[in-house]
């Protein structure tokens, strides 16, 4: 059983006892252990359960690597799924369960899987649940994923909090082991600015682990110097528990900071993301140890060797009274002299190798332990732990020769440098032979906005596993034995978490997959939250070998961000809640929320959808503003209308090229209906232009296109017409606007008082300064209803008070609010489109009959020649025509029109499709616009939509003014 | 994420800043062009692994559109200039042909 050493334990507080819980089992601990730590001192070996096979699983590894010990940590709304044990510190009152079981973590059902396992290849899925198509929505989907997924989101909101910050450096050090120590202090001599990230909570690496000393020093004097020398410096800031997860263009580097996952609740943010833009990045980032590819090398109990002795050294805790090493390096020769240091027992060294002779080996054989070369594991024995191991020659194919009782095994199948961050931006790699991994080539590297090199790898990152400059040679073996047969080779794990054996990616090669980018996706090796960190060398090697080719040749896997994952809530940052977006609100938004307004989005405007009174729906709300805005007065806030001036000696020319009609011509106090298309022809935006003054116009665009529109007005200025003299500003949020609209429109206006707003004064399409309300007011005669109606805008600090103005003086007069549904309906009642219902991307403004809003004598426009193109001009296009059912009833949202036929897809012709439908409260029955082949031509005709429900629905085809035809309503 | 300096206000400024605007020095065709011309101004866009110029807006910061010289494949930035030219200035060529020699300006 593993268990807590009574000695040693360097980073553990052995007088500060800590409590916490495994699946409501509790535990003890101390301060400064992690949780696999402290699970391995309480002899909690199967920490959980495969993804596919549901086999038991234990800690492998001591780092961010660990594919196996992964948590549901925390509970309710703090619970936290897929946090690795081995890089969780413990502290009091931890709660975690295990993952992947039902209905225990002894007991699992799912374990049937395991053997079944010759049933469940690599591309199972993709085999199996193809026939019949009709079973995968409804009964193989459903299954899988219930049976998918590691850790179960949790439900409720976070309730902790994360936060953002910026931070600036001549030089970024990733890792403080040694050699970025050593490099962070080489450029804070220099004078730089240096910022130094350890994602763990101590600085050294793996150098008190693995070494005696540093440059001649004891190897903790050397660091708390180190340590000392770089913390009394102004220009190096060293942040701790802080992981560069990714390195992104021109010297841009995200950081995890777990400020406060250590010690919850304590009022600071849990995590803080770090956004860092440095002049020059160094990945000091180490190696992570490869296990070895034997039979069962998954079973609770086989561990890294470089783990066994960071839990030994670090924090005193054994894994079994008797650990087996089997190695092919020199490496974990020490794991077997810290285990003897500790008073365990290592019965054998299984080395690979014919032959072991360096420092290391020789002082194990010094120190009596059994070291026996060419060897290897034929299978390890045990299920939900080690009990032993069956020894056999690694030349062989297996057969048993010894077997030794253990109950841990510490394996180490070499070292792969953390090349991570140099290949996130495309720095390329090298396979180096000598030490049998992929090296960072320092003359390919990322580069920076100049072309220097962005990203330099130090240390163990470069390939300088010991930091010598001259690594020993580790040979590869990739499968032990070597000549396996299929009954060891499918008991082989590649990828711990998914369940990757080097029999999977065997038949996948045999199967035709000779990428290792579509090998990855077949198998699924490498695609589990550890992102292959320990399986990717083993299973490309493992797929060349099958291919007959060289592993440079086969290559590797994209690296990609995050190094590790990050959690939502350190992305998000404080962009959460009500500050998610920035929220656009009018200067009546708050009378609009007393009035009891239903708000809808509109951009990132707020605007009142309806204004329901007690006891109504919203449907009824909308009916009833429309009855009155016809019958009596209706006021709209209109203020999002955007609004852009166009001013200048050339603004007259400029307006013309930007709309389809003429506007050079407009007279001063004058308003006309523009239209503007993109470049294809297709039209964008539409909406009132008035003409202010000789070498002024207002721009009316719609409410979510303002700032689109005045983008577009200033590309074409700045980069296609720079020689004209035009200005613009978007004066949107400048003016409040308030629509009057109604029989009483022109009434309400005389009761405010100010300006003479008559018929003769101010005729329709017609505009004026004046004052009513006592507030200066400018009141445009344009109406978007067909009603008698009058647009005045304010200067938006005088908003809400011209709205209060209206909505008491307009008491007498039958006024009521209404919101945007009102103001769609009696749009669509009157024949009006609008952009974005009628308009997609694909309609041109001759497709919606408004060809009389275009010129045809300009020689050009932004769009002209787009709408010149034959399948434009093309006599078969649909086109905007009205539909009124036969029963009267409302056309579904988006049905089309059917045709005779089907297309070859089996789904029927269609001939058109409804653009706008709504139920008219006016004229008491479901109108519709739609576009319709030959449209225009079929009035009279009757065609049928298809309905959401099945079946169709028949409609008459006519014009598209329903209501007041002649526009005696607005001409009064 | 990129950094390109605003020529107009000299920001350094970084890629949430800007608006991208794809290829530069797009020469327009409008009415009465052929339909090859126009297919080519409207749909035939470069897309070089390499030396490429392009259009940016600085829109959250002075709103004005520059332009860019830029290697699409390694993210080194060449130059910015104002937008108010048909074809790159020569200093900027200049810059370019320093660190790829091989490249020819068309």
């Amino acid at each position: 059983m593993s268990t807590r050493l009574t000695r040693g334990g360097r980073l553990i507080d052995r007088t500060a006892a800590v409590e916490f819980s495994f699946n409501g089992k509790r535990m003890r601990g101390f301060h400064g252990d992690t949780l696999a730590a402290a699970l391995l001192a309480n002899d909690q070996m199967l920490v959980g359960r495969s993804f596919k096979y549901h086999r038991p699983r234990g800690i492998v590894a001591s780092g961010p690597e660990e594919p196996n010990a992964l948590v549901n940590l925390g509970s309710g709304a703090r619970l936290e799924p897929n946090q690795r044990a081995t890089t969780t510190e413990l502290f009091d009152g931890l709660e975690c369960t295990s993952q992947n079981h039902w209905p225990s973590l002894e007991f699992d059902v799912g374990v049937v899987n395991n053997h079944v396992s010759r049933f469940l290849p690599a591309g199972f899925y993709y085999k199996t649940f193809i026939h019949p198509r009709p079973f995968w929505k409804h009964v193989f989907e459903p299954i899988i994923r219930r049976s998918a997924g590691l850790g179960k989101a949790p439900t409720q909101p976070d309730p902790d909090r994360y936060e953002q910050a910026y931070a600036f450096c001549d030089v970024l050090v990733i890792g403080a082991g040694v050699a970025g120590l050593k490099v962070a202090k080489a450029a804070a001599d220099a004078g730089q600015r240096v910022i130094l990230l350890e994602q763990s909570p101590t600085l050294g690496g793996r150098a008190p682990v693995d070494q005696t000393e540093v440059d001649g020093q004891p190897v903790e004097t050397w660091l708390s110097a180190m340590e000392a020398d770089l913390a009394a410096r102004d220009n190096v800031t060293i942040r701790t528990r802080t992981c560069g997860f990714g390195v992104y263009d021109h010297g841009y580097v995200l950081a995890d900071e777990r400020v406060a996952d250590h010690t919850p609740g304590d009022g600071r943010p849990k995590h803080r993301l770090w956004r860092i833009r440095a002049g020059r990045i160094v990945s000091a980032t180490g190696a992570i140890e490869r296990p070895l590819s034997f039979a069962g090398n998954d079973i609770p109990g086989v561990m890294l060797a470089s783990a066994v002795r960071d839990y030994v050294v670090n924090y005193a805790v054994s894994p079994g009274d008797r650990t087996v090493i089997v190695t092919n390096n020199d490496s974990a020769y020490q794991t077997a002299l810290a285990l003897k240091a500790a008073g365990l027992d290592v019965p054998a060294i299984l080395d690979a190798r014919e032959a072991a002779d360096g420092a290391l080996p020789q002082a194990a054989r010094a120190a009596g332990i059994r070291v026996l070369t060419g060897k290897a594991i034929a299978r390890v024995k045990g299920t939900k732990r080690v009990t032993g191991v069956a020894i056999c020659a690694q030349a062989g194919e297996g057969a048993v020769q010894e077997e030794i009782a253990c109950e841990a095994v510490a394996m180490s199948g070499g070292w792969s440098p953390v090349v991570h961050l140099f290949s996130h931006c495309g720095g390329k790699l090298l396979w180096d032979e000598t030490i049998s991994a992929f090296i960072p080539d320092p003359a390919r590297p990322p580069l920076n906005h100049d072309g220097s090199a962005m990203v330099e790898c130090v240390g163990a990152a470069a390939g300088d596993l010991d930091l010598t400059g001259t690594p020993v040679a580790i040979p590869p073996v990739w499968v032990m034995p070597q000549g396996a047969p299929i009954q060891l080779r499918s008991k082989m794990w590649l990828d711990y978490q998914n369940d990757v054996k080097v029999s999977d990616v065997e038949l996948a090669s045999r199967e035709g997959y000779v990428s290792v980018e579509h090998t990855k996706r077949y198998t699924t090796l490498g695609m589990a939250t550890d992102q292959g960190k320990l399986s990717n060398i083993n299973g490309l090697s493992v797929l060349a070998e099958t291919l007959g080719q060289e592993i440079p040749q086969v290559g590797t896997t994209t690296f990609r961000p995050p190094y590790t994952p990050v959690t939502i809530g350190a992305l998000a940052g404080e962009a959460r809640g009500e500050i998610f977006q920035p929220l656009r609100k009018t200067p009546m938004h708050a009378a609009h929320e007393k009035a009891g307004a239903y708000f809808e989005p509109v951009g990132l405007w707020r605007r009142p959808y309806c204004f329901p009174r007690p006891g109504e729906t919203h449907e009824q709300a909308v009916h009833r503003e429309v009855l009155n805005t016809r019958q009596n007065l209706g006021l709209l806030d209109a203020s999002t209308l955007g609004k852009i001036i166009v001013k200048g000696p050339d603004a007259g020319k400029f307006l013309d090229m930007l709309y389809t009609g003429v506007m050079s011509t407009l007279p001063v106090g004058k308003c006309r209906y523009g239209l503007m298309c993109n470049e294809q022809g297709f039209l964008i935006d539409d909406g009132v232009v008035a003409r202010i003054d000789e070498d002024t116009w207002l721009c009316h665009t719609t409410s979510g296109g303002a700032d689109r529109i005045h983008a577009w007005m200033e590309d074409w200025l700045q980069c296609e017409w720079w020689d004209w003299q035009v200005y613009t500003a978007n004066v949107t949020e400048q003016y409040a606007q308030v629509a009057v609209v109604g029989p009483n429109a022109r009434k309400l206006l005389q009761v405010l008082g100010g300006m003479d707003v008559s018929k003769e004064a101010l005729p329709f399409m017609h505009w004026a300064d004046g004052t009513l309300a006592g507030l200066p007011a400018r009141v445009y005669r344009i109406s978007f209803s067909g009603e008698l109606s009058y647009e005045i805008a304010v200067p938006a600090s005088h908003g809400a008070a011209f709205w209060a103005a209206c909505t008491q003086a307009g008491k007498a007069l039958g006024a009521m609010p209404y919101g945007t549904e009102a103001l769609h309906i009696m749009r669509a009642e009157k024949g009006f489109i609008m952009i974005g219902d009628e308009t997609d991307g694909t309609v041109i403004p001759q497709d919606l009959g408004l060809d009389w809003a275009i010129s045809k004598k300009k020689a050009d426009y932004l769009g002209k020649r787009g709408q010149e193109r034959t399948f434009l001009a093309s006599p078969d296009r649909w086109k905007l025509v009205g539909f009124e059912t036969l029963d009267g009833s409302v056309i579904p949202d988006g049905a089309y029109v059917i045709a005779e036929g089907v297309n070859a897809n089996g789904q029927r012709n269609t001939q058109g499709r409804v653009t706008s439908t709504y139920y008219s409260p006016t004229l008491k029955r479901g109108i519709a616009m739609g576009l319709l082949k030959h449209g225009p031509a079929r009035m009279g005709e009757v065609v049928e939509f298809n309905t959401v429900a099945g079946g169709t629905v028949k409609a008459r085809v006519r014009d598209t003014v329903f209501y007041d035809k002649d526009g005696e309503k607005q001409n009064v | 994420m990129l950094i390109l300096e605003c020529p107009y206000c000299g920001v350094k400024a970084e890629e949430t800043e800007l608006s991208p605007g794809y290829e530069a020095h797009l020469k327009r065709f409008g009415p009465g062009s052929s339909p090859e011309e126009f297919e080519a101004y409207m749909f035939a866009r470069k897309n070089p692994k390499g030396v490429h110029f392009e259009r940016w807006r600085h829109t959250y910061g002075c709103g004005k559109w520059f332009l860019a010289a830029r290697c699409t494949a390694t993210l080194e930035v060449f130059g910015t200039y104002p937008a108010q030219v048909s074809e790159p200035p020569a200093d900027i060529i200049a810059k370019i042909l320093a660190r790829r020699p091989d490249w020819k300006p068309e």
